[in-house]
């Protein structure tokens, strides 16, 4: 599947390509519970999330949204103190099965991180880590590659003749969309967003969130924002979450028009945060 | 009250950083009015001549080399041994585990010891092993010596690193050995500041030498032979009665701060260098 995509990179010149439509791209989360140390940081999530849309997590601070967001890639393998009870299903595969390899849950799901941290090398090296450790070893290919996914973020014009100078010379909005662009080049499945747009200017908070629109259409994306008019101006799904539980779910509108729950009203009306 | 703390902490200050600028500048104030009129281009070119150490011909090449090939092979045995060790405690074991615990406090421990013991444990071993005092013994206990500085330089300043790297290192499906590599390049300056410091130590100190590299007045052309140094040189010289003598030791400290300065300074440029690329 993997060389697939790059022979179709090779073949259509600097176009963007198109996502194979392989699987249902869907996530399913299954009684998840996550403890660290002896403390239930998530209660029994059950959920289920739709492909090729948008899907926010809102609640306040503390209610375990990033936490969540760090199950869906494994990221908890890092820290030993974090337990995690449950089954994620990605594509119809528990991800937390014995023989699941977590690189290529890793590679299926690319992180925007809530401050850009770019690698401490150039522009283009930046965006071309993820093919070469991903045995990518062609220079034109990578090439391509490189050129395709700065233009899709939207940079390539902006540091066209610079890509060899290092990265951290960029702005902050510039260095988030070139962790996007770097996301991208590894061609996941999913994009998961962690307060992605917190650090940045309200200009490239805008930029951030119509690149989402866009990329919508190929992937299934779920941002965990703490911003509610962020997420009603880009969401296509809520999940509100408060104390580790998901306290309600449903289409942004309904969600927004309509919450069902005595505390979503409450938390949309901006009693507590 | 208030006014009069501020000045006396700031004459503190001031006269803290007077003593040690001060005290810098009477070394080496002393050694280059007493070494420089020694200093001859026969001194650096050339091993001591029959009766060197009562006044004739000759220099301190032998020392030279014999202090040059000792840091070198120690360096890379420490650096062989100490950037696996960091990398592994700071980057592959988890961040609060018992086992990175145990080996920061033996590094404690190790960078504690005083240079003689490793003197005498290298001679120890060195006996027990069946080597004479020779190249490689100074290389071995000068390792050992610099091995502990070097690790905790270097581990003070990956300790410190942001963990956005490491995670989004991660995130993008490194392995975690893919991973240590990029962050490798993050912590070059600091292996630079590390190698520096261990080199300082290393090549300046006597007690290590003394008994596992020997001495000679040959420059060793091989593993199994002795080797002099420069701090025994200076040593033995100061030891002299003759007064012309005694100059040259001052002389060859100014050899050995010299090419302290020379790694210190080319250390400070190969990193301005490489971060470069990089911040």
């Amino acid at each position: 599947m993997e060389s697939m995509t790059v022979n179709r990179v090779r073949e259509t010149d600097r176009t963007f390509p198109l996502k194979k439509v392989v699987y249902n791209n869907t996530i399913r989360v299954e009684n998840l519970d996550v403890f660290i140390d002896d403390q239930q940081i998530l209660k029994d999530i059950n959920l289920s999330i739709p492909e090729k849309s948008i899907t926010c997590i809102i609640g306040p601070s503390g209610c375990g949204k990033t936490t969540f967001l760090k199950t869906l890639n494994r990221m908890h393998d890092e820290t030993p103190e974090v337990r995690v009870k449950g089954k994620v299903y990605v594509d119809d595969l528990n991800i937390y099965d014995k023989n699941v390899n977590v690189i290529d849950t890793r590679k299926k799901m690319g992180l925007l991180a809530q401050r850009p941290c770019p690698l401490p090398m150039s522009i283009f090296d930046n965006v071309a880590y993820g093919p070469r450790i991903h045995g990518i070893k062609r220079r034109k290919a990578i090439n391509q590659t490189v050129i395709q996914y700065l233009q899709y973020v939207g940079l390539w014009d902006e540091v066209r003749g610079r890509v060899r100078s290092s990265a951290s010379r960029l702005s902050i909005g510039q260095q988030q969309r070139l962790c996007l662009a770097r996301g991208l080049a590894i061609e996941p499945e999913y994009i998961l967003g962690d307060e992605a747009t917190s650090a940045l200017d309200p200009l490239s908070t805008k930029k951030i969130e119509e690149l989402f629109v866009k990329l919508k259409e190929k992937y299934t994306i779920i941002l965990v924002t703490h911003t509610l008019r962020q997420a009603r101006r880009i969401a296509d799904y809520i999940v509100f979450m408060y104390m580790g539980k998901v306290i309600e779910s449903g289409p942004t509108e309904e969600f927004f028009n309509s919450p069902k729950k005595q505390l979503t009203r409450e938390y949309l009306s901006g009693s507590f945060s | 009250m208030k006014y009069l703390e501020e000045k006396i902490f700031k004459i503190v200050m001031i006269g803290a950083a007077a003593i040690i600028l001060g005290v810098l500048i009477y070394i080496l104030g002393t050694i280059f009015y007493k070494g420089f009129p020694s200093l001859t281009w026969e001194m650096i070119t050339s091993i001591p001549g029959g009766g060197f150490y009562l006044g004739s011909e000759g220099g301190v090449l032998n020392a030279i080399t014999g202090s040059v090939f000792i840091i070198t092979g120690a360096l890379i045995i420490s650096l062989l041994i100490s950037v696996p060790l960091v990398m592994y405690i700071n980057f592959y074991l988890p961040h609060k585990s018992i086992l990175s615990g145990i080996i920061r406090f033996s590094l404690d421990i190790l960078f504690g010891v005083p240079s003689i013991v490793y003197g005498a444990f290298g001679f120890a071993l060195m006996v027990y092993m069946g080597i004479r005092a020779s190249l490689l013994g100074g290389i071995i206990t000068v390792g050992m010596l610099i091995m502990p500085i070097m690790m905790r330089s270097l581990d003070e300043i990956a300790r410190l690193q942001p963990r956005d790297l490491p995670d989004a290192l991660l995130s993008l499906g490194s392995t975690k050995y893919e991973m240590t590599k990029v962050l490798l390049r993050q912590l070059m300056p600091g292996l630079m500041t590390a190698i520096l410091l261990a080199v300082g130590r290393g090549i300046g100190d006597a007690a290590t030498v003394l008994f596992t590299a020997g001495y000679t007045d040959n420059i060793p052309t091989s593993l199994n032979q002795p080797a002099a140094t420069l701090p025994l040189s200076i040593f033995f010289q100061l030891g002299s009665p003759v007064e012309e003598v005694q100059n040259r030791a001052y002389a060859s400290a100014i050899i050995l701060t010299v090419i302290i300065l020379i790694l210190s300074f080319s250390a400070r440029y190969f990193s301005s260098k490489f971060q470069k690329n990089k911040s």
